[in-house]
């Protein structure tokens, strides 16, 4: 027969100082790991939610990045018309040469100068990212020194305003605008004229790369091969999803000390968990006794120390996730190994971050809890009651 | 019995739950000792003397823009500068796109740069052999092990930023005052194949006379090229390692935070214990009180119990933290950056005193009521 869960919270609750404190001590735990596990969730969805399934990305042949070098502009003609790329309504081939380079501003809290990217596109450049829509002013005109900067260069930097001007390469850059492209990668770029852009950084005459736009995933997979098994362009084209996915990489640091940083605090957690558990099975051999008496198995009680040990942990995984509450959606930079420029994500705390976090806390309090339920089970009778 | 002694016995009384309190006590301030390494790393490490002498040059606009070669000439002519070398990020691949295939090609002038690199050993005759091979290159001595790596070797990278495959051998093999992960090979070798490439130079290396003349070299270099079509940004070697790590994020912040939640959770686990342990003794109290004992030998009695297990899984925190570190900073495709770490006494001596206040903290308010307890009260606890 089993006991009761209501024994258990009610041993729980006699003791609330101890259960408080024991329960504290996971809880701080369960953040830190909350924490890292929805940093890397909102990284994902910048970049997850970054590419378009139909955009084909071109870039010179051994590039994994949009910064490393060029191709000739002379190559962009034969790109634009190659078949299965999009028309827009006047019947022109949806398709963009652009620049990608990096520039370093300040950071409005004065924390320091960080590295940004600008991009330099095409008008079509903006039709085949139909997700970036302006929250505010107007697209930049071709031909002028204008850009529009996406909502996190907005938030984090001086001088990203709407009538602003930015100080970077040879000049000054009037903003214009101000873009949201729902918490994506594009969000921490500002754009720019293509040609005005390569102008400014001596790159005239060539792309970085090239974005086509398929009229639909099957084309724009074809596309991309057509691309990359010509051997004359000595290209390679990639779809802008996989591109980006490639990029969630850069969260491999915050990944790796995370999971060490939340092993170690588990062990330490799961020990602490361990003594007061046994403390609570040293309080009550007297009680465990009678129970074993009245006629409860060892496996019932085994099982109801676990139980115990469980509650304890689950009531960690509750706070430890309440405390994480008031972070949730705060956003944060992190430099992208592969564009060396700042990406600006938000913390997520998705359903899946939740339950990982209480997998997590049960995991300790059954390391924690196991070995002294053991021990309450295996008691001598006689002993315990004579104690 | 000294009052030593007894603090020791009562300290360890309850075998089973001492042990478990050190263990706990243990990794945490493992974890704590980590942190506080990588943050002496990041921020305090004041590098060697020759880097203090060192600056570094590249594009006011960002790293990947480039400067005209011609500045180099220009650099040399400020007073205070002994030498300059442009030195230039190649990028590339070796063998595949994988992290740990991965390590810093720099094009450079082979004539000029180890004698800014003071700190690099490498032997006269293969430092000769790489001058007189143009498509000759120089590794890191952990490198070269990692791979294998022999004189006359030959390495691929294929080119990423630059069109082109470079076909180096190895003529030396150097010494750095610690990995550099880097190799260096003749610039000139890129410029003649790359015609972009051409009279162009990504950073410049620069050594000074003496550390002191660094900001005012630094400055003087700016104020050359302000208003030239391309300036600059010349700043200290440590400020210039300084601005990678910025770039990863708020690592301050974070390093800090997990410090926080760390030590908040080792004082919460730290002071359950002690108070368990205190309450179980209330009969001893009283017993003790009854024998004669002040409320303060009591509560002094009870805090040095405390101090004494926390330190102890202080001490064994610090011992793991150092295998720990010595085997991180070995391990193979470790970043750059954390690859010179090292625990070092301050650090340890702060951690042992981090754990030393914990105990005494925890324990105060356990052992204050401890003190204060009522005799009669006490002996007749049951508990």
């Amino acid at each position: 027969m089993a006991i009761p869960i209501s024994y258990n919270i009610r041993n729980l609750k006699l003791r609330k100082g101890l259960t408080i404190m024991t329960a504290l001590g996971i809880a701080l735990t369960v953040t830190t790991a909350v924490f890292l596990m929805a940093l890397l969730a909102g990284l994902k969805k910048a970049f997850m939610a970054s590419g378009d399934p139909v955009n084909v990305l071109v870039m010179r042949k051994g590039s994994t990045a949009e910064l490393s070098g060029g191709f000739d502009a002379n190559l962009f003609p034969t790109l634009r018309t190659l078949p299965g790329v999009a028309k827009d309504a006047q019947g022109q081939p949806i398709a963009s040469g652009e620049w990608v380079v990096v520039v370093v501003l300040p950071r409005k809290d004065g924390t320091g100068e960080v590295n940004v990217s600008v991009r330099g596109l095409m008008p079509a450049g903006l039709t085949l990212r139909p997700n970036a829509k302006l929250i505010e002013g107007r697209w930049f005109t071709p031909g002028q020194r204008e850009v529009v900067v996406g909502n996190s260069i907005h938030n984090r930097f001086s001088g990203a305003n709407v009538g602003d001007n930015l100080d970077f390469a040879k000049g000054q850059w009037k903003v214009v605008g101000v873009f949201d492209s729902g918490g994506t990668a594009y969000d921490s770029e500002i754009w720019g004229d293509v040609n005005q852009i390569s102008a400014d950084f001596d790159r005239q005459g060539g792309y970085a790369s090239v974005y086509l736009r398929a009229t639909d995933p099957v084309a724009a997979d074809a596309l991309m091969h057509r691309v990359s098994d010509d051997q004359r362009l000595k290209l390679e084209g990639t779809l802008e999803t996989e591109y980006y996915e490639k990029q969630t990489s850069s969260g491999g640091a915050i990944k790796f000390i995370g999971t060490f940083v939340a092993i170690i605090m588990a062990i330490g957690s799961s020990f602490a968990a361990m003594n007061t558990m046994y403390a609570a099975v040293a309080y009550r051999s007297r009680e465990i006794a009678t129970l074993r008496v009245i006629g409860f198995s060892r496996s019932s009680i085994l099982t109801s120390f676990v139980i115990e040990a469980l509650l304890l942990s689950l009531l960690g995984a509750i706070v430890g996730i309440v405390l994480i509450l008031p972070f949730n959606g705060m956003s944060t930079g992190i430099g992208n190994s592969l564009t060396f420029s700042e990406t600006v994500f938000s913390l997520h705390l998705t359903w899946g971050v939740a339950i990982a976090a209480v997998v997590f806390a049960l995991i300790m309090g059954l390391l924690g809890g196991f070995a002294p339920a053991w021990h309450a089970a295996r008691q001598d009778i006689l002993t315990s009651l004579r104690a | 019995m000294t009052l030593a002694r007894f603090v020791t016995k009562s300290a360890f009384r309850n075998k089973r739950r001492s042990i478990l309190t050190v263990l706990s006590l243990t990794f945490s301030l493992l974890l704590l000792t980590l942190m506080m390494t990588v943050w002496r790393v990041f921020y305090l490490d004041t590098f060697s003397a020759e880097s203090a002498q060192r600056l570094v040059t590249r594009h006011r606009v960002s790293l990947t823009q480039s400067m005209p070669s011609f500045y180099r000439d220009k650099i040399r002519s400020v007073p205070g500068v002994i030498a300059v070398a442009p030195n230039n990020w190649f990028g590339g691949v070796y063998k595949d796109h994988k992290p740990e295939n991965f390590f810093a090609r720099f094009g450079t002038d082979p004539e000029e740069i180890l004698k800014i690199f003071t700190d690099f050993k490498i032997p006269g005759d293969q430092l000769q052999a790489w001058q007189r091979d143009r498509a000759g290159v120089i590794v890191d001595d952990q490198l070269a092990k990692k791979y294998g790596w022999k004189l006359g070797d030959r390495i691929m990278l294929q080119g990423d930023i630059y069109p082109i495959d470079l076909e180096l051998t190895i003529r030396g093999i150097y010494n750095g005052p610690e990995p550099t992960n880097s190799i260096y090979f003749n610039q000139k070798y890129v410029e003649e194949a790359v015609p972009f490439a051409n009279g162009k130079a990504g950073t410049f290396e620069i050594l000074a006379d003496a550390p002191g003349s660094v900001p005012r070299i630094a400055s003087a270099v700016d104020d050359m090229f302000r208003n030239s079509p391309e300036p600059t940004k010349t700043e200290s070697e440590k400020a210039f390692e300084l601005g990678f790590i910025n770039s990863i994020g708020n690592v301050k912040a974070f390093i800090l935070s997990i410090c926080f939640a760390v030590l908040f959770a080792t004082l919460l686990v730290s002071a359950t214990t002690l108070a368990m342990s205190i309450r179980e003794r209330t009969r001893e109290v009283a017993v003790l009180k009854t024998l004669g004992f002040t409320r303060q030998l009591i509560l002094e009695l009870y805090i040095g119990e405390a101090v004494l297990v926390s330190l102890t899984g202080g001490a064994f925190g610090c011992a793991l933290a150092f295998v720990v570190v010595s085997a991180m900073s070995h391990a193979p495709g470790m970043s750059l950056f954390l690859s010179g770490m090292k625990v070092t006494a301050p650090t340890l001596m702060l951690a042992i005193l981090v754990a030393g206040i914990v105990g005494l903290v925890s324990a105060i308010v356990p052992a204050y009521h401890a003190a204060k307890l009522d005799i009669v009260e006490g002996l007749r606890y049951i508990g």
